[in-house]
């Protein structure tokens, strides 16, 4: 009987399902959960994801990227590449159509001088974009008719897909923000807590860091979509209470990064009202090592600087054993069950960039004893490692966060394990991340041996990430500890590559090449040790139909076909 | 009695202006950065150009002196224009929020109903439960009402809000399913149906921060009262013949409140300082939740507005609790 009745059921599911979204605003209420609440709908004044993804419901972008990492069209009739003329043959142009008849929410038709009055919004110098980098290299933006939009760049380049790509670089209506560039961008509260879009909804009342309500766009370019009248997005509390109001209470549909422990994961999915999603991206957890003397003894202003080579971590066979000790599954159990994945590469994703490089997956505990040995690090009379006097013993630091300090008590015992003597150190996020130069403890000064922290690339493109390990971006008392080579890896042939990189349009040579740098910074120098692939965790309700988990763009990027399921 | 009050206010003045300076100070001593929060992916040079838009590239003492002309001088004349719609305030720069970019009392005036709504009808009920106890408490001291009264209190000053605030919440919200366990700041009291959402959302915030409260001043009472019940004077009472309820309620009753009574008072500033912990744990987004969560993105104007403002409400009902003093008992005389 039950079967039968279940049987039934899936079957008028079926009948009924393309009924279910046909018609605009017929299932009611969808409510989301953002445990870090909305502060601002504008994404140029915060680059917080929690703002910029909430945004991408009212505001979007000319083109985004689909689940795969491709980018597909959203106002724009295709997307332009070399091949239908639509990216000139130098790759110094690109040439955006948009579809024709689109209007915002308020009704007036949208036009390229939007685009042209976006980009100039983001570029102006006083306005404090926090989406420049998207903006970065361009000598103009011009609208060459009312559908057309021309950017032309300063240099060729290969991947012309950012200025208007993806959720960080929607396109705001000209006539709304007209009076708030520049310095003004601040003091528009209305326009920014309430922009008008050309996406699924549109804001009705925002309330900062508390709560955002939104009503389904009359004006939708699809007049079928999207499916539900209303959408609420709940701010407050932290990742656990979002994911008990969704897999728990059933009060939520849909809750946003819900990091919580594998344990706590498998409890909550016993309550049966919701599943975790999970996909991955780019994000990497890893060990990146100092390859410069972090040592006090050292004046400041010569501490943790090129002048002086790490003293320990200069051997490679020192970083390779560091690397052999670890056993990557472990961690991943650790720390994030179904949501993360072993790596041994710092560019995990997408699969054309990703090298096949696997070497460091199995642990092997006498293989790093053997190198140590080797290196002349002998064992000590009480288990830790000597070489001319000195202590084989580094300063392993990274933030604030549970699953971190999980993972550093737990390689602290792997690497003492093979007679490495290990001093741990957690400094609170704010300040690890914050970049105060006159903090010791900043990430980039990288006043230790070892750091763990996570990073990821911006879109599909590894180029800009690959690039930040040249010699001239490490931080030092002269660029007041700014830039991201944090290690000071420095390698006149890698710079090479780079600059090799950056000339390079055809795609399968520029995937040759960022595989070639990414294992120059892992399996051939272990200046980088990736630990864990960490993807993207969400919560849905098993009510919520039409969610599709995507890491290359925001999270509610198809956010006009969800539906109820009845 | 005046004289008392305006020298006292008078003093309340560069008092106030020292607690700015020392806020001000500690914030900007205080590790952490505004754009802490930003992705790794953004480059340096575009963070630098934020910062600079922030205002964060003027010197401390520059930040500071605009921040008091903001707060002392733009923003009351933006309460005027509010009130008698005049635009004195056009075109001035107000205290605005790092994160969200709106000025910081609108936000504040966002979220006071939400905080004075559940805080506050915490403290109301608190109060009016905690009385009754203490006095009965003390009055049959050591009896079994005592006992447990003195357990229940124990329970509720050591048992911290964010652990027994879980506990409602699996038991009534994911178990029995009789309480939501997020608030809406959004709902609307319209009709009965409504006014019982309201309750039923109300419900266990109000009674984890209740029986906090609760639990402080039931002791204040009950140990009040005591001291009372052992005077001379209740004896003499007895004596008189008087029944026990005019000697319990009328004569002990009045001269134990005096100490409670400012320790109430003085409670009151705690209630618009919100309970971040609770508030957090029920996602009612009120003055306590945002603190917290600016704090945590040092968010400078706004946590320094705000707890200046607490400083200016504690300076306030200190007064009003050493003038309530003077009127409460005849004997306190301030001239």
């Amino acid at each position: 009987m039950k079967l039968k009745t279940a049987l039934l059921g899936a079957a008028a599911s079926l009948v009924f399902a393309p009924a279910a979204y046909a018609e605009r605003g017929s299932d009611g209420e969808v409510k989301i959960i953002y445990w870090q609440a909305v502060s601002t709908l504008n994404p140029y004044l915060s680059s917080g994801t929690k703002d910029v993804e909430t945004a991408s419901l009212v505001i979007e972008p000319l083109a985004g990227f689909d689940e795969n990492g491709v980018v597909i069209p959203r106002l724009v009739t295709e997307i332009p590449t070399v091949e239908n003329g639509g990216v000139s043959a130098d790759l110094t142009s690109i040439t955006w159509k948009l579809k024709p008849g689109l209007v915002w929410s308020d009704g007036t038709p949208v036009t390229a001088h939007d685009a042209v009055f976006t980009a100039n919004y983001c570029m102006d110098p006083a306005g404090g974009c926090a989406q420049l980098a998207r903006y970065e290299g361009i000598k103009s933006v011009e609208a060459l008719d009312d559908l057309t939009v021309k950017i032309t760049y300063n240099e060729p380049r290969p991947n012309p897909y950012t200025a208007f790509v993806g959720a960080t670089s929607p396109i705001l209506q000209a006539a709304q923000f007209a009076n708030c560039t520049g310095a003004a961008a601040s003091s528009c509260t209305a326009e920014n807590f309430a922009p008008i879009g050309t996406g699924p909804f549109r804001v009705t009342d925002f309330r900062t860091n508390d709560v955002v309500q939104m009503e389904a766009n009359p004006n939708y370019r699809d007049p079928a979509k999207p499916a539900f009248a209303k959408l609420t997005v709940k701010g407050g509390g932290e990742a656990a209470a979002a994911a008990r109001a969704v897999m728990e209470t059933g009060e939520f549909d849909y809750a946003w990064n819900t990091q919580i422990s594998p344990e706590v994961q498998s409890q909550m999915a016993a309550g049966g009202k919701g599943e975790f999603i999970y996909a991955f991206g780019t994000l990497v957890e890893r060990i990146e090592m100092n390859m410069t003397d972090p040592s006090p003894s050292l004046p400041e202003g010569e501490r943790a600087t090129v002048a002086h080579p790490h003293p320990i971590l200069s051997d490679i066979r020192v970083r390779k054993a560091l690397s052999m000790a670890i056993d990557r599954d472990v961690l991943v159990e650790v720390g994030y069950g179904n949501a993360g994945r072993a790596t041994c590469n710092l560019v995990p994703a997408p699969a054309m960039f990703a090298s096949d490089n696997t070497d460091c997956l199995v642990q092997d505990v006498e293989g790093a004893k053997a190198l140590l040995e080797e290196a002349g690090w002998k064992v000590g009379p009480d288990g830790i490692r000597v070489k001319d006097g000195a202590r084989l013993k580094l300063l392993y630091q990274t933030s604030v966060n549970a699953v971190r300090q999980d993972f550093q008590s737990i390689i602290k015992q792997w690497w003492n394990d093979i007679g490495v003597e290990v001093e741990l150190k957690a400094i609170d996020a704010g300040v690890y991340f914050g970049g105060d130069a006159g903090s010791p403890d900043t990430f980039q000064k990288f006043y230790a041996d070892v750091e763990m922290y996570a990073n990821n690339f911006d879109g599909t493109d590894p180029e800009p990430y690959l690039a930040q390990y040249t010699c001239d971006k490490a931080p030092s008392p002269a660029t007041q500890w700014q830039g991201e080579n944090v290690n000071r890896f420095c390698d006149p042939a890698y710079d090479a590559l780079v600059v090799e990189l950056g000339r390079t349009g055809e795609m399968g040579k520029r995937a040759e090449l960022a595989k070639r740098m990414n294992e120059m910074l892992t399996k051939d120098s272990y200046t980088v040790v990736p630990l864990v692939d960490r993807g993207r965790l969400s919560a849905r309700s098993l009510s919520l139909g039409g969610v599709v988990l995507n890491t290359w763009d925001s999270e509610l990027w198809n956010v006009s076909d969800w539906y109820r399921v009845k | 009695m005046f004289t008392f009050a305006l020298r006292r206010f008078l003093i309340a003045i560069p008092t106030l202006l020292i607690i700015s300076l020392a806020i001000f100070l500690l914030l900007e001593a205080a590790p952490g950065d505004p754009l802490g929060d930003v992705p790794l992916t953004v480059p340096p040079d575009v963070k630098e150009k934020m910062r600079a838009a922030l205002g964060l590239d003027s010197a401390w003492y520059v930040r500071y002196l605009l921040w008091l002309k903001q707060f002392f001088w733009v923003e009351p004349l933006n309460l005027v224009d509010y009130i008698f719609g005049t635009d004195y305030a056009q075109g001035m720069q107000r205290v605005i929020s790092f994160q969200s970019r709106q000025p910081v009392m609108q936000i504040i005036a966002q979220r006071v109903p939400q905080t004075l709504t559940v805080v506050g009808m915490s403290y109301l009920i608190g109060v009016s439960i905690a009385l009754p106890i203490g006095i009965y408490s003390a009055y049959r001291q050591y009896s079994w009402f005592d006992q447990i009264g003195t357990l229940v209190s124990m329970i509720g000053f050591s048992v911290p809000t964010f652990f027994s605030g879980v506990v409602l919440i699996i038991v009534f919200a994911v178990k029995l399913q009789w309480f939501p366990s997020i608030y809406d700041t959004t709902h609307q009291v319209t009709d009965w149906a409504s006014f019982m959402k309201q309750v039923r959302q109300m419900a266990m915030p109000v009674m984890v921060l209740s029986l906090y409260n609760a639990a402080q001043i039931s002791r204040f009472m009950r140990s009040s009262m005591l001291d009372n019940l052992n005077q001379d004077y209740v004896r003499t009472a007895r004596a008189k013949g008087l029944t026990e309820k005019v000697v319990v309620l009328v004569h002990v009753l009045r001269n134990s409140l005096i100490p409670v009574v400012t320790v109430i008072a003085l409670g009151v500033p705690t209630i618009f300082g919100g309970a971040i912990i609770t508030e957090q744990v029920f996602k009612v987004n009120g003055l306590g939740q945002q603190l917290i969560t600016s704090i945590h993105s040092n968010d400078m104007p706004m946590v320094m507005t705000l707890t200046f403002i607490f400083a200016i409400l504690i300076v306030t009902f200190n007064l009003i609790a050493d003038l309530l003093y003077g009127i409460l008992d005849p004997r306190i005389r301030y001239d």
